[in-house]
């Protein structure tokens, strides 16, 4: 195939369409080698390229033009070259330097993770809990913002807000008229313009879903529970809007849904932005048509005791203590 | 006297106006290259010339140029970066108060090479009066038949506005320009695609620094191989540089390039010495993102060869022992001007003037702000030295644009050449607050370095 562009990351190798960026090759492969994203978001046009926690080491930049790039560059905004070569997690200096990202985002944010909402699914914590430090080496006073309400259903937590631009982004492509912005410069940034006069859109709450950490909460859900302890299930019903299509993830706690969401894929996207109506209107059983639990991957902490079954290890089927140990996970698995 | 190309007639009373601005020999460029030679001719000379971007990062002009896309059927731009905002920089200022028709004259010049009708100079927002004197010399300019619809009886075409910028050092960055130009809020674009293939509007643009324009004049008019006789190595031509700090004569001087730097700073010609007969400490050779450097590397290389004003012989030695040329800045730092405080007021600048897209940059110059903030009152312990370089070295290269790098740089050179006004600013926090550190042994030529002979080990 002709058409097709040979890139090879962290050594293994993938054929991809001309214009694939590097982080979308990756993707390709899947697994470790995927660099994280805090920014990028593939159904927004523009994204990409901000918070610099994809960045990757080129090694060569092409068949024809084999010399390395001077600077280590954000995956999700390079596009790959036939023949290039890209290390990320076997280069100790891209990993040193995302960490380095790591803890420079997480220097203005609260780390309020216990009262926060997004717990549990926050793409910061992933990272944090991957790169970051035990302690923050910061000791200045961190930057805050009063909370801000958009409409009566999405509040907006500044402190914790990345400026990933996602939401912008929403805003501008999702919805038909622009409604959010950027104030300020630099540290002093600020998601807004206008917004107390509220977000008024049929589309407005899908900011909360591309939301990487828990800026964005939907006022419906805020502190009515952990998300480990809800339960996922995919599920649909015929929505009025022309622009939805009614597929979502509805969140139980017991017989009561405490949220809709969209759903996500692997590497956290919405599969399709849903309408307002069917996020804040719909949570009740009898509005929705069950499909199948959400399968959750195992390295969520909203997996634990769900869905998938304990897998005991082969060293604790030899050791007496361990069993012992494990005794009431190991009669949970004998029941299935 | 050395070769004054760019401010020969800066002194005649009234060169501001086109009338005695003719009468010295100006628009010869104009209507030599419009008449007599093609835009590729025009492009030939000025990559002939040798002529580097005068803005800070030196990028030949004439590769430049060439690598402007030409599609059919879409608009070209040239575009003027004149938001001329580094700490140490007013070198494009003063050619736009003085002679803003050398700068017109590079524009129509440079628009016809680049084949574009429209052109753009976008000023900073604080120069208003500059902008006022472009405004009047374009007004004259056209009236005088050398703007507008078929300039000077040719088919050529040229419309040139002036746009006053927001006032964002990082409107000085190519994309942030050309966002807000657009009208948009200045945030660097990420690149690829570079200016030339998708700049203005989307359209191929070309974004030059002032000087850089009113420099291909002197180049049309004598031609570009004269032009490159001038200066030295791969550094040709004059170039403007803004002298300023501790200087007896702080000003805008027209060297050419290879002037020694201890001539630069001693010479009468020029900045006349240190003022109130004190000590050269240290200096910043090119504006304020650039490393600085003591006095002992500033005038000479580590081997004891001495330093000249060149792009190369300025970063001699890497950022080791070397700095840049930049954009001409030049700071000098007498024996009682406290490193540590200037570091922390750059880092100052940088963290005000971050446009918050990317992580780094928009954290971490904050960061090192509040570090360097404490060091200077006394409050700092050792490892804040140690964090300060990790945390620069963390921004450098991992931004979008070169904000991050500039804000790093200076840092990174203080604590590389001046570690011990840092340290004794740690030992003695109450002394530190009453007295300068001084000049110690920056000023001491370094020691040439000897082979050790294999018997002596």
């Amino acid at each position: 195939m002709s058409d097709l562009v040979k890139v090879t990351i962290d050594g293994i190798t993938v054929e991809v369409a001309p214009g694939t960026t590097i982080l979308n090759a990756a993707r390709q492969i899947g697994g470790d080698i995927v660099p994280p994203a805090m920014c990028y978001y593939s159904k927004l046009e523009g994204s990409g390229g901000k918070c610099r926690t994809c960045i990757v080491k080129v090694s060569k930049g092409s068949e024809k033009d084999p010399r390395p790039m001077p600077k280590l560059v954000a995956s999700c905004r390079t596009t790959v070259m036939d023949g290039m070569e890209v290390q990320n997690i076997t280069s100790p200096e891209v990993l040193e330097a995302r960490s380095g990202v790591v803890e420079i985002l997480l220097i203005n944010h609260p780390l309020d993770c216990p009262v926060c909402d997004q717990a549990g699914e926050c793409d910061l914590q992933n990272l944090g809990y991957e790169h970051g430090l035990q302690k923050t080496r910061y000791e200045f006073e961190r930057r805050t913002f009063e909370r801000i309400d958009i409409g009566d259903k999405i509040q907006l937590h500044m402190n914790r807000c990345i400026l990933c631009y996602r939401c912008v982004f929403t805003a501008d492509q999702i919805t038909n008229k622009r409604v959010h912005g950027i104030l300020n410069r630099g540290d002093h940034s600020e998601i807004s313009t206008y917004i107390q006069t509220a977000v008024d859109n049929d589309f407005s709450g899908n900011v909360i879903d591309v939301c990487p950490v828990g800026a964005l909460t939907d006022k419906t859900f805020r502190f009515k529970n952990r998300v480990w302890f809800t339960k996922p299930v995919d599920a649909h019903r015929n929505c009025d809007h022309e622009k939805c299509n009614g597929k979502v993830t509805l969140w139980y706690k017991g017989e009561d849904v405490l949220r809709v969401t969209a759903r996500k894929d692997q590497f956290g996207e919405v599969e399709e932005f849903i309408c307002n109506t069917c996020r804040f209107e719909k949570k009740n059983t009898a509005d929705w048509v069950i499909e199948h639990p959400t399968h959750i991957p195992d390295t969520s902490v909203i997996a634990s005791n769900h869905y998938e079954t304990f897998k005991p290890l082969p060293v604790i089927k030899e050791n007496l203590a361990l069993q012992k140990a494990n005794q009431i996970e190991l009669e949970k698995t004998a029941k299935f | 006297m050395a070769r004054k190309l760019l401010l020969e007639h800066i002194n005649v009373p009234g060169i501001n106006t086109l009338e005695v601005y003719r009468q010295k020999g100006g628009y010869r460029a104009v209507e030599k290259a419009l008449k007599t030679l093609t835009p590729d001719e025009v492009v030939e000379e000025v990559k002939k010339s040798g002529l580097r971007g005068r803005g800070g990062a030196g990028f030949p002009t004439g590769m430049k140029w060439s690598f402007l896309a030409k599609p059919e059927g879409v608009p070209r731009y040239l575009v003027c970066n004149a938001d001329e905002s580094e700490p140490g920089t007013f070198k494009d200022r003063y050619l736009m108060t003085y002679i803003p028709h050398a700068l017109i004259e590079g524009m129509i010049v440079a628009s016809y090479a680049l084949g574009a009708n429209t052109s753009y100079i976008y000023v900073r927002g604080e120069m208003m009066p500059q902008i006022r004197i472009l405004e009047k010399a374009i007004a004259e300019a056209k009236a005088a038949g050398l703007l507008g619809q078929k300039i000077l009886g040719t088919d050529y075409s040229l419309e040139l506005y002036v746009q006053p910028g927001g006032g964002a050092y990082i409107c000085g960055e190519e994309t942030a320009l050309l966002e807000s130009l657009e009208g948009k809020r200045g945030n660097p674009r990420i690149k690829p695609p570079f200016p030339a293939i998708a700049g203005l509007y989307g359209c191929p643009t070309v974004v030059n620094n002032v000087e850089s324009i009113a420099a291909v004049v002197p180049i049309i008019n004598d031609g570009g191989d004269e032009y490159a006789k001038i200066g030295i190595g791969r550094s040709t031509g004059t170039k403007l540089i803004s002298a300023s700090g501790n200087l007896v004569k702080p000003g805008v001087y027209e060297i050419e390039l290879g002037l020694p730097v201890e001539e630069f700073i001693y010479s009468d010609e020029y900045c006349g010495g240190i003022a109130n007969g004190k000590r050269l400490k240290a200096t910043v050779a090119g504006g304020s993102s650039v490393p600085i450097l003591p006095a002992n590397l500033t005038l000479k290389y580590a081997n004891g060869e001495p330093r000249s004003m060149s792009y190369e012989s300025l970063s001699e030695g890497g950022f080791a022992t070397g700095t840049m040329l930049g954009s001409g800045g030049f700071i000098a730092f007498d024996e009682d001007q406290c490193i540590v405080r200037n570091t922390w007021n750059f880092s100052r600048f940088y963290h005000h003037e971050s446009c918050g897209q990317c992580s780094p940059c928009r954290e971490g110059t904050g960061w090192l702000e509040k570090i360097l903030h404490k060091i200077e009152y006394g409050h700092g312990t050792m490892d804040d030295i140690d964090l300060l370089w990790d945390v620069q070295r963390k921004i450098e290269g991992n931004t979008i644009c070169p904000l991050g790098d500039a804000a790093a740089w200076p840092v990174a050179s203080a604590i590389r050449h001046f570690r011990e006004e840092f340290e004794w600013h740690i030992k003695e926090p109450v002394k530190s607050q009453q007295q300068n550190y001084g000049i110690a042994n920056y000023a001491v030529p370094i020691e040439k370095a000897v082979e050790v002979k294999q018997d002596n080990l």
